[in-house]
């Protein structure tokens, strides 16, 4: 087997000035946030960024490599949104591809299934047919004659996902209670990155959880990069939960112009070895203040 | 007109009561209720009168029993794996039924999560539209407004994310089919559609509440039937679940103040 190891900078490479990328994961849940950092150090720029939404979609806002957004939602699951992508939004500085999540779905699998459309009822009546214009309904060719949505493949010339394992071949492994959309991403790629909390010999995947978490499989991949912690600060359950302490902190520096500059400069201005050491000792400071703050 | 209340029921039990008869006469479908008083109203009908419900654990499973608001996960007991996937399928079964939040909502029962403002350069980026177009479409909604003003309640809403009657009756048959927005529930009353024109109608008030009140609080003309009765008193049963077994220390008070 073909060995897909890589790393950051070659995925980075591998990606061009206004593509579109699709990113796995669901809301400030199992992010391929080390990914996303390699994208926010580099000089791509007028990306569509198509995604579940969490701190990704406002990451790369903030950083100004977004030209596009398709999305249904962008939460931050324990904070309703994200600040960053609410200012690009308020702003228009980002055009905006809002639809129902379901649709989303229809969308990555016409893409993964190479169909033109898949057929839904979601859609109707609702605004999201008069925000996105370019969406067309379609009669059905039977007796009953029914008038549906027509989502159109949300075609994408990159994807990447983050899971729990991975062997080197680019087998994929979820261990937590979901698995999200994270294989149609895949599907729906041309080209198709998988980053992983560790990678494994293969013999080690299945005696690691059931077959089911075996989700990913190497036909869906053109890529593997070991990223430990590589979804901080966003949930990567059983290995970690959410880093509640520092969405909180990055939510508060995009409040002021020179708290996001000092955060930039800690957190995203260095290289990922950097960030997971800064992210450390920042949480050891603000278990040390609630200490300070419950002796007091 | 004055109203007796009940110097012990609380306003956010009436609230958690109200919420629980959005499921009276359900069978096995899927209750998902976002918000603290429809989570407990859910669970409160799962523990009386609509004892087949299913509920979710609030992440890829659902679960047996009610289990109380903050249960410890490792203390649930799992039925099935429900990833986001399979919801997409309940969802398009019909197999659910649904309270969600509205930050706007309308005469004719358009909600609003998307955004305030004009599309291209909006006021205020909400989370957005979600599931609610494709939820609303295909299975009964109802809709949880705790802080009942003349800005949740408005003439029309901004963004139309959940389906209200007049759209969807405007987008057609494929649209109409399964479309029920069944109440919509504020800390104040408990509001249907049972006009010949289907617009908003105030169906009840929560004791301590009046009909003025409401009047005043919503931004739109809402039909007020002659007698307005009020939301019903929780069952001596209710009161018992809702403050031993469900939720012991009261978030519900911090959602709607006593």
């Amino acid at each position: 087997m073909a060995d897909k190891r890589t790393t950051l900078e070659e995925f980075v490479g591998e990606l061009a000035d206004g593509m579109t990328i699709g990113i796995g994961g669901w809301g400030s849940r199992r992010k391929p946030m080390a990914a996303v950092r390699a994208i926010l150090r580099s000089d791509l720029s007028d990306l569509t960024v198509v995604s579940y939404g969490g701190p990704d979609v406002g990451l790369l806002c903030a950083a100004g490599k977004v030209a596009k957004v398709v999305y249904g939602f962008v939460t931050l699951d324990s904070i309703p949104t994200d600040p960053h992508f609410k200012a690009a939004r308020q702003s228009g500085a980002v055009e905006a591809m809002e639809v129902d999540e379901g649709m989303f779905y229809l969308g990555l699998l016409a893409a993964a299934q190479r169909v033109p459309f898949l057929p839904t009822r979601s859609g109707l009546g609702s605004d999201v047919l008069r925000v996105n214009p370019s969406l067309r309904t379609v009669r059905s060719p039977y007796d009953d004659g029914e008038e549906l949505v027509a989502m159109p493949a949300l075609r994408l010339d990159a994807a990447v996902v983050h899971v729990n394992r991975a062997d080197a071949a680019g087998s994929g492994q979820v261990l937590g209670p979901d698995p999200f959309f994270d294989e149609l991403f895949l599907g729906a790629a041309d080209r198709r990155f998988v980053t992983t909390e560790q990678v494994v010999p293969t013999e080690q995947l299945a005696a690691g959880g059931p077959l089911q978490s075996l989700c990913v499989s190497r036909l869906l991949t053109d890529a593997v990069i070991e990223t430990p912690g590589g979804a901080h600060f966003t949930a990567c359950v059983p290995d970690y939960g959410r880093d509640e302490g520092f969405q909180k902190e990055y939510v508060a520096a995009a409040g002021d112009p020179d708290a996001w500059a000092a955060f930039h400069a800690r957190f995203l201005a260095v290289d990922e070895a950097g960030y997971q050491a800064a992210t450390r000792e920042a949480a050891d400071e603000r278990a040390a203040a609630r200490a300070a703050k419950e002796g007091a | 007109m004055s109203r007796t209340t009940d110097p012990g029921v609380t306003r956010a039990e009436y609230c958690a009561v109200a919420c629980a008869e959005v499921f009276r006469g359900d069978a096995e479908v899927m209750a998902s209720a976002f918000g603290t008083a429809p989570a407990l109203g859910a669970r409160l009908a799962r523990l009386t009168f609509a004892p087949d419900l299913v509920l979710t654990d609030g992440d890829a499973a659902l679960v047996d029993g009610a289990p109380p608001l903050g249960a410890r996960p490792d203390s649930l007991v799992l039925e099935s794996h429900m990833p986001y996937r399979r919801v997409f399928d309940v969802v398009w079964s019909g197999r659910r039924n649904l309270i969600m939040m509205a930050s706007q909502i309308d005469r004719t029962g358009n909600q609003n999560i998307s955004a305030i403002g004009p599309w291209d350069h909006p006021k205020a980026q909400l989370v957005g539209v979600r599931g609610a177009p494709g939820n609303t479409v295909n299975h009964p909604t109802s809709y949880w407004v705790p802080n009942h003003s003349p800005r949740s309640f408005v003439e029309q809403v901004d963004v139309v994310s959940g389906v209200g009657y007049a759209r969807a009756a405007e987008a057609g048959p494929s649209a109409t089919r399964f479309h029920e927005i069944r109440f919509v529930i504020s800390n104040l009353g408990v509001f249907d559609f049972a006009t010949p024109d289907r617009v908003m109608r105030l169906a009840s008030v929560h004791p301590g509440v009046t009909v003025d009140e409401v009047v005043a609080a919503t931004g739109f003309e809402l039909v007020v039937p002659d007698e307005v009765p009020d939301t019903r008193q929780p069952t001596a049963e209710e009161l018992e679940l809702l403050r031993t077994v469900l939720d012991p220390r009261s978030v519900r008070d911090r959602e709607v103040p006593a």
